[in-house]
C-alpha cells in the first residue's frame, strides 16, 4: 500500500493539521511516513503545499514525481489546480469550494470550480458552510479530511483515534467538534458517488 | 528503542541532545530554525540544562561554540547558508585553532531560494576551512551523522560541518533513537597554545591541520555514510551525494539499481571510492543538491578525462534543487507529469499580514517622500522587504542582512539625500549597530527608521535581540537623542507619524526613528499563552 498525498491551501488554513492528523493515523498503523513542506513565509498569506507520503515500504524520496500523486486535499479551490501537475491520471482532487481571496486578481470563483469539474475524479464540498452548520467553525480542514478518508486507503476508526490524539490538550470539546467535522465530510464523499469504502 | 515522527531539523536536535550536548548557538534563518527551536522546547534539553537563547548573528553563534568547544564541551551551532558568509571568519579560524570538545556547525542550504537571497553551496566553505563535511540521506542519518560528528570532531579535535537542504530540513519521518550520552565535564585543551593564533603558532596549527588532511580521506574512504553498490552495467557510474540518492533510487522502486552507485555523505570526497567507480565505468553521471561540487573537483579544469554529465553539461539544470524528475530525465527514463496547471491559476506571493505595523510606516514614509525623487529607501530582510510588493513599493534595495544602513550610508555619502534606511529590530542587532556607528562617525546625512515588532517575524516570531534596548544602543552609538523618535504605526496617528519622519528626513545628520507596535501574530500568541495561563492558575 502507497499513498502519495498533496496537500494545499493558504497560510494558516491548518493543512499541517490534516497531515498531523494523517500522519498520526498512519504511524498507528505500522506504516512508513514522509511529510515534507515548505515553512517560512506561510503565515503571511501566500500558497503552502505539503508533499504527504504514506506507505508499508520504505520511503526514498520526499518529493513526490511529477504525476503520480493519488490524492490533492486541498483546503482552497484555486490551490487545488495549482497542484495538477502532480496529480496521476487516475488521482482524485478532494477541494474545498470556499474560495480565501486575498489577490487583487483571484479568478471568477464560478470557472474555477468549471476546471475543478474537468476532472474525472473529484469530490467538492462546501466545507466552510458544513463546518459553520455544526457550529465548528475552525474544523473545516478535518471537514476536507473526512471528504478525503475513502481515499487513503487508511481505516476511519484509525482517523478517528488520530483526531482524539492530537486535539487531547484541546479537550473533550474540541475533540467532539473535529470528529463531528470528519464525519459530515464523509458523508458528502460518499454521496457523491458511490464507491467501495475501505 | 523509541520511532519518533521528526523533521531533519529535529533529528539533528534530539540527535545532538541525545549525544551529550551542552550548548547550541544560532540565529534563526529558513530552513535551520526549527533546530534550535526544538532544543529549546525540549524537556530533556531543560533538564540537562542545555544552552539554547538565541544569539546576536551567526558570528557571535559561531564563536561561542568555539568557546564551549574551548571548555571542552559538546556545542552546536546552527545558522541558513547565508549566515554562513557570517560567521565565515569565526568558522575559517576555529580550523585553524581545533575544537577540544566536539564541536559541529550545521548549515542548512536553500537550493531553488525557497526563502533566500541565493543558493549558495556550503560545501565550499567546508572544503575552504578544510574540515569533514557530513550531508546526510534521510532523518536517521541526520540523527546519526550528529552523535559521529562530536565523536569525529573530538577524535580529530576539528570542526565538522553537517550540510543540510531544504527538503531534508523541512521534511518528516520516522527516527529511531539511540541511548543518551552524557555530557562532557569541564576540560581545557591540552596544549595550552591551540586557541591563540599569533603567526607562530597559527603557522603550527595550520601545519597540523595540513597534516590531518591524509587521515581525513582516509576516514572518508572507510565511512558507513558513503558506500559503494556494485551494479551490473557498467556503461554508467553513478556518484549522487546526500539527498539525490532518494531522488535516484525513487525511480527504480520496482527492481534493482542496474548500475554502479555511489552514495556519498561524507567529505572529503572519498577518493578510493572515486577512483574505484571513475576506473569501472565508461561514463559517470553526478547528482548533487546545490552547485555542482564534486562534478566540478572530477572534471578538473581540462575536462580531458572520461565523459562526465551532471549540471556543467545541460544533462541536469544548473540552478535550482533536484526532484525525482529530473532525476529521470537524466537518466534517460520517461518523465511523468499530470495535467498542466489551467491559465486561471494566479500566483499568490506571501503579503504583510492585515493589519501589519510595517503597513502604517511604509504609508507615512510614502506620503514623505514624495517630494523627493524615487530610489532613496535602503531596506533589509525581514516581514518589511515585502514593502517592495504592490500596493506599498515602498522599498528599492534588499541585499544581506544590516546593508539597509550602511548602504543609505554610502549614497549619502556620495550626496544623494535624503537616503533612508528601513531595517527590523532583529536585523539591526544582527548587523546594523556598527553601520550606524559609522554614519555617526561619518555625520552621514541618513534617516534609520528601525521597525520595531518586538520580534523576528519572518522567520517564525523568535525573540528578539533587540527588545527593550534599541534607544539605549543607538544613544550609546552616538545619535543625538533629539533625533531618535518613537512613533506608534497606527492608522490613527497617521499624521503625527508623517509629521516626525518629514522632520527627520530633513535634518541634516543621523536620525533614528522607531515605529514600535507588536507583530499581530506575536500578539495573539501573548494572549493565547496568557489566557492559558489564566486557566491553569483557576484549574490550581
Ligand atoms: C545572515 C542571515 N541570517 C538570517 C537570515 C534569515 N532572516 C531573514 S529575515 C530575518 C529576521 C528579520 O527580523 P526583523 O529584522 O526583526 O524583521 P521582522 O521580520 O520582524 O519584520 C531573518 C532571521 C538571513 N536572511 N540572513
Ligand atoms: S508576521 Fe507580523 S510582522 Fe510579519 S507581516 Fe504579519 S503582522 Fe507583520
Amino acid at each position: 500500500m502507497t499513498k502519495d498525498i498533496i496537500l494545499a491551501g493558504v497560510g494558516g488554513q491548518g493543512i499541517l493539521s490534516i497531515a498531523a492528523v494523517i500522519g498520526t493515523a498512519a504511524l498507528d498503523a505500522g506504516l512508513f511516513l514522509k511529510q515534507a513542506e515548505v515553512h517560512g513565509m506561510s503565515q503571511r498569506g501566500g500558497d503552502v503545499q505539503s508533499n504527504l507520503r504514506i506507505s508499508d515500504k520504505e520511503i526514498l524520496s520526499d518529493l513526490i514525481p511529477y504525476g503520480k500523486a493519488d490524492l490533492i486535499i486541498s483546503v482552497e479551490p484555486m490551490e487545488s489546480l495549482r497542484y495538477l501537475p502532480l496529480l496521476s491520471k487516475n488521482g482524485w482532487l478532494i477541494t474545498s469550494t470556499t474560495p480565501h481571496i486575498n489577490i487583487p486578481n483571484y479568478p471568477d470563483i464560478q470557472e474555477v470550480i468549471l476546471e475543478i469539474e474537468k476532472l474525472p475524479n473529484h469530490v467538492k464540498l462546501d466545507a466552510k458552510g458544513i463546518a459553520m452548520e455544526l457550529d465548528a467553525r475552525r474544523s473545516e480542514n478535518i471537514v476536507i479530511l473526512g471528504a478525503a478518508s475513502p481515499y487513503l486507503g487508511l481505516e476511519y476508526a484509525w482517523l478517528e483515534k488520530a483526531i482524539a490524539t492530537i486535539f487531547k490538550s484541546k479537550g473533550e470539546d474540541v475533540i467532539q467538534k473535529n470528529l463531528d467535522a470528519l464525519k459530515a465530510g464523509r458523508e458528502v464523499a460518499e454521496n457523491s458517488r458511490p464507491l467501495k469504502i475501505t | 528503542m523509541q520511532r519518533m515522527l521528526l523533521l531533519g531539523d529535529e533529528a539533528i536536535a534530539q540527535g545532538a541532545i541525545d549525544a551529550g550536548l551542552s550548548g547550541v548557538f544560532a540565529y534563526p534563518g529558513t530552513p535551520s530554525t526549527e533546530i534550535t527551536e526544538y532544543i529549546q522546547q525540549s524537556e530533556e534539553a531543560m533538564e540537562g540544562k542545555i544552552r539554547a537563547e538565541w544569539s546576536a548573528n551567526e558570528k557571535t553563534a559561531m564563536e561561542a561554540g568555539l568557546g564551549m568547544s574551548y571548555a571542552g564541551k559538546r556545542a552546536m551551532v546552527c545558522m541558513k547558508h547565508v549566515g554562513m558568509n557570517v560567521a565565515a571568519d569565526a568558522f575559517i579560524n576555529s580550523a585553524i585553532t581545533g575544537a577540544n570538545g566536539g564541536l559541529i556547525v550545521v548549515v542548512a542550504d536553500d537550493p531553488s531560494m525557497h526563502s533566500s537571497q541565493n543558493e549558495q553551496d556550503s560545501r565550499f566553505y567546508g572544503k575552504f576551512a578544510m574540515v569533514p563535511i557530513l550531508e546526510p540521506v534521510n532523518q536517521q542519518e541526520a540523527y546519526d551523522m550528529i552523535r559521529y560528528g562530536f565523536e569525529l570532531s573530538e577524535r580529530f579535535r576539528i570542526p565538522v560541518m553537517v550540510r543540510i537542504t531544504t527538503r531534508l530540513a523541512h521534511s518528516r519521518a520516522g527516527v529511531v533513537r539511540k541511548n543518551v550520552l552524557p555530557q562532557n565535564e569541564l576540560s581545557l585543551p591540552g596544549n595550552p597554545r591551540q586557541f591563540i593564533l599569533l603567526p607562530a603558532n597559527a603557522r603550527k596549527q595550520y601545519k597540523g591541520l595540513l597534516r590531518t588532511q591524509e587521515l581525513l580521506r582516509d576516514e572518508s574512504d572507510r565511512s558507513v555514510f558513503n558506500s559503494y553498490y556494485e551494479g551490473k552495467d557498467k556503461s554508467l557510474g553513478i556518484i549522487a551525494c546526500g539527498i539525490a540518492n532518494n531522488y535516484l533510487l525513487e525511480n527504480y522502486k520496482n527492481g534493482d539499481f542496474p548500475h554502479p552507485l555511489l552514495k556519498i555523505g561524507q567529505y572529503p570526497i572519498p577518493k578510493t571510492l572515486v577512483e574505484r567507480i571513475y576506473d569501472e565505468c565508461d561514463e559517470i553521471l553526478l547528482l548533487e543538491e546545490g552547485f555542482p561540487f564534486v562534478e566540478e573537483m572530477l572534471r578538473g579544469f581540462l575536462d580531458k578525462g572520461k565523459p562526465i554529465k551532471g549540471r556543467f553539461d545541460g544533462t541536469l539544470p544548473f540552478d535550482g534543487e533536484l526532484n525525482p524528475n529530473l532525476v529521470a530525465r537524466a537518466m534517460g527514463l520517461e518523465d511523468t507529469s499530470g495535467m498542466p496547471i489551467p491559465d486561471i491559476v494566479k500566483a499568490r506571493p506571501p503579503s504583510l499580514c492585515k493589519g501589519c505595523p510595517h503597513i502604517f510606516s511604509y504609508n507615512a514614509l510614502n506620503e514623505a517622500l514624495e517630494k523627493y525623487s524615487k530610489g532613496r529607501v535602503f531596506s533589509d530582510i525581514g516581514c518589511y522587504t515585502l514593502g517592495a510588493l504592490e500596493p506599498f513599493t515602498a522599498i528599492d534595495t534588499c541585499v544581506d542582512m544590516g546593508a539597509s544602513i550602511t548602504m543609505a550610508k554610502g549614497a549619502a555619502d556620495a550626496g544623494f539625500v535624503p537616503a533612508v534606511a528601513v531595517i527590523g529590530d532583529s536585523t539591526f542587532t544582527h548587523s546594523g549597530m556598527t553601520g550606524l556607528l559609522d554614519a555617526v562617525n561619518d555625520n552621514s546625512s541618513i534617516t534609520v527608521m528601525i521597525l520595531d515588532n518586538a520580534t523576528t517575524a519572518m522567520t517564525g516570531m523568535q525573540k528578539s535581540s533587540a527588545s527593550g534596548k534599541i534607544e539605549n544602543i543607538c544613544m550609546a552609538l552616538g545619535v543625538e537623542e533629539e533625533h531618535i523618535r518613537v512613533l506608534n504605526p497606527s492608522p490613527k496617528y497617521h499624521d503625527v507619524n508623517l509629521g516626525v519622519i518629514k522632520e527627520e528626513i530633513e535634518y541634516e545628520g543621523v536620525s533614528v526613528i522607531i515605529p514600535r507596535r507588536e507583530c499581530l501574530h506575536l500578539a495573539a500568541r501573548r494572549i493565547r499563552e496568557e489566557k492559558k495561563k489564566k486557566e491553569r492558575e483557576t484549574v490550581k
